[in-house]
């Protein structure tokens, strides 16, 4: 990291603090949105980005996290730092799972990624049978205390879920920017460029594709628990839906894959582009229903042929810093 | 619970598993060539259900004449859709194909929903009404009408493959792309043929399933997906595989809504699909990578 990159880092990380003194409600909430799927793009960079394992299937972790926090905070009151382990206990042990099946039997590719798509779609349709857990129904987590700060609960004001958000933000760029310069980053660069060469080295491929899998699928496990506090109510129809995968991997393939700044001003890219058009469009009064959808897929669409490696190498040129 | 009733149960389940075996043919068809992976399938699936029913609603006619115009519309689509956008796209990455193809299907959901909204339509046929008595069976007329129409058009398919010059040439590129262009192949020309082609199997499949199923715009995912347990379970690439995996999902399907619940029956599916993903990797008909 040179001086450059640590001045404007402070900068950011300033502007960010300072945010909710200044900022109304609803620049809040899409900042709090954008904090949010910077950091489980930055979770799932950390299997593709980094390790070169495709997944589509994420909604997966972030469902179960979801629903490990929120059922034991329904049904027993337990708070949300403790049911954040079990989020993490239960989405390790499923990453594990999917991560040792794939990986023994020699599965990669795109036969990797429709596995991973098959197990969030299994687990979809399994919860909507859970009848504990509401169902297609729905969980629902009461919302008191909207004025006060309860951070053992997780219960507050927008400001307290932006400046959690953020510090989870921060603390996944921070894991990130170490485990990049650490023995398994070199590792996992080794396996997304080549694996057999990296075989070859004596690089035990396995091993270091599970770490990677165990650590995404724990660091996404956390963003379900904020999910479950922040939303207060849980669909297996929608958190586990396919297009709730491909919404967290957007961020980081916008932004630039394999980067620590990738996935951040990925979410933020999409989350301001989705805001003006529908701005613009509501100006048009063009506000049927699929005209924002479509004007998003046509960006991304566009963004996909001409930026091939993302926004930010681009950016980062440009501003002197490295990736 | 009746045997009959069990039998006349899988019997429909056989019928529709042939109708998604053709669907997914021409996903397995485009992947087999191009070697990528048409995430916008299921989207592709309800524009040709859509198109058959408002021929119906404008003109009258009955799907199974539709299917004509519709399947060359959509192979001029195929052809347009690889030529323009995918080929260039054939030595990128695995992910940047896949942003490609899911950016065309947010595109092809949405306007669908733009134009027709998110209710549901259908097409109204006396004789989709009847069924037909064989022994202690009964059999959907409209059912067997387009389970036939699909063997038929796949084993036209298959013909095209082995006997026609040109399908021999797109069996070459998918053996071995460099081969191919040393020998003078325009490859290419050939993958948006093959594109093409993949995406009139989906206007057939697309305009037997209005006979079957009411078409809203939000059922495009849904088969994409079941496309791709299709394909992986026959065997990603694999033509005869697919209509195998077709009829296997058909009947599995049908069981599970039958002895289980039917909401639950694509989980039936999913467990089959992470089955076979895991003990047979390459499908039932694939063949080892």
């Amino acid at each position: 990291m040179n001086r450059r990159a640590v001045i404007w880092l402070s900068i950011l990380g300033f502007f960010l603090l300072a945010l909710p003194e200044v900022a109304n409600a609803y620049v809040l909430s899409v900042a709090t949105l954008i904090l949010f799927f910077a950091y489980a793009g930055q979770a799932w960079n950390v299997m593709m980005g980094f390790c070169g394992q495709l997944s589509l299937g994420h909604s997966l972790y972030v469902g179960v996290g979801a629903y490990a926090a929120a059922g034991l905070f329904f049904h027993y009151g337990i708070g949300p730092w403790a049911g954040v382990w079990l989020a993490i206990a239960l989405c390790v042990a499923l990453g594990a799972a999917i991560g040792f099946l794939a990986f023994r039997f020699g599965i990669s590719g795109v036969y990797f990624a429709l596995l991973t798509i098959a197990f969030a779609e299994f687990t979809r349709i399994g919860f909507d049978h859970i009848q504990w857990l509401g169902g297609p129904g729905g969980l629902f987590i009461k919302v008191e205390q909207r004025d006060a700060w309860d951070l053992l609960n997780l219960r507050g004001t927008p400001a307290m879920f932006y400046y959690v958000m953020l510090t989870l933000a921060a603390g996944a760029f921070v894991i990130c920017f170490f485990l990049l310069k650490s023995k398994p980053g070199y590792y996992w660069q080794a396996i997304r460029e080549n694996e057999e060469a990296a075989q070859a080295l004596g690089i035990n491929t396995f091993r270091w594709k599970m770490l990677a899998v165990v650590i995404s699928s724990a660091m996404t496990a956390v963003a379900g628990v904020f999910y479950a506090f922040y939303y207060n109510n849980l669909f297996p129809e929608q958190i586990f839906h396919i297009s709730r995968s491909i919404e967290i991997i957007l961020g980081p393939i916008i932004g630039g894959i394999g980067t620590l700044f990738g996935p951040i001003l990925g979410a933020a890219v999409l989350a301001i582009l989705a805001d003006s058009i529908t701005e613009v469009l509501a100006a048009l009064g063009w506000e049927f229903p699929g005209v924002k959808q479509v004007f998003y897929g046509v960006v991304l669409l566009v963004v996909v042929m001409f930026l091939p490696h993302g926004i930010w190498p681009a950016v980062a040129k440009r501003m002197g810093v490295s990736r | 619970m009746q045997l009959d009733q069990v039998a006349n149960v899988v019997i429909g389940g056989l019928l529709t598993g042939l109708v998604y075996g053709l669907m997914a043919l021409g996903l397995a068809v485009i992947f087999g060539v191009v070697r990528v992976v048409n995430f916008a399938h299921g989207e592709m699936m309800t524009i040709a259900m859509y198109a058959a029913v408002v021929l119906f609603a404008a003109l009258g006619l009955d799907p199974f004449l539709a299917v004509v115009p519709v399947a060359a519309a959509f192979f001029g689509l195929g052809y347009a859709l690889q030529d323009g956008l995918i080929n260039p796209f054939i030595t990128r990455p695995e992910h940047s194909q896949f942003m490609l193809l899911v950016a065309v299907a947010i595109i092809m959901v949405n306007a669908l929903l733009i134009i027709f909204g998110p209710g549901a339509r259908s097409v109204q046929l006396d004789y989709l009404l009847e069924s037909i008595e064989l022994g202690p069976l009964l059999v959907d007329r409209g059912k067997l009408y387009a389970a036939l129409l699909a063997c038929a058009t796949s084993a036209l398919l298959f013909a095209f493959f082995r006997f026609a010059r040109a399908g021999k040439a797109i069996r070459a590129c998918a053996d071995n792309y460099l081969g191919a262009k040393v020998v003078g192949l325009n490859v290419q020309r050939l993958y948006a043929f093959t594109f093409g082609l993949g995406s009139a199997c989906v206007a057939v499949a697309g305009c037997m399933m209005v006979l079957l199923v009411d078409v809203t715009p939000a059922l495009g995912p849904g088969y994409t997906l079941l496309a791709f347990v299709i394909v992986i379970v026959g065997g990603l690439g694999s033509m005869s595989g697919a209509l195998l995996g077709g009829v296997l999902i058909g009947v599995s399907e049908a069981m599970a809504g039958l002895f289980i619940q039917p909401s639950a029956k694509s989980m039936f599916s999913f467990a089959l699909l992470i089955l076979v993903l895991l003990f047979r990797p390459q499908g039932l008909l694939g063949k080892k990578a």
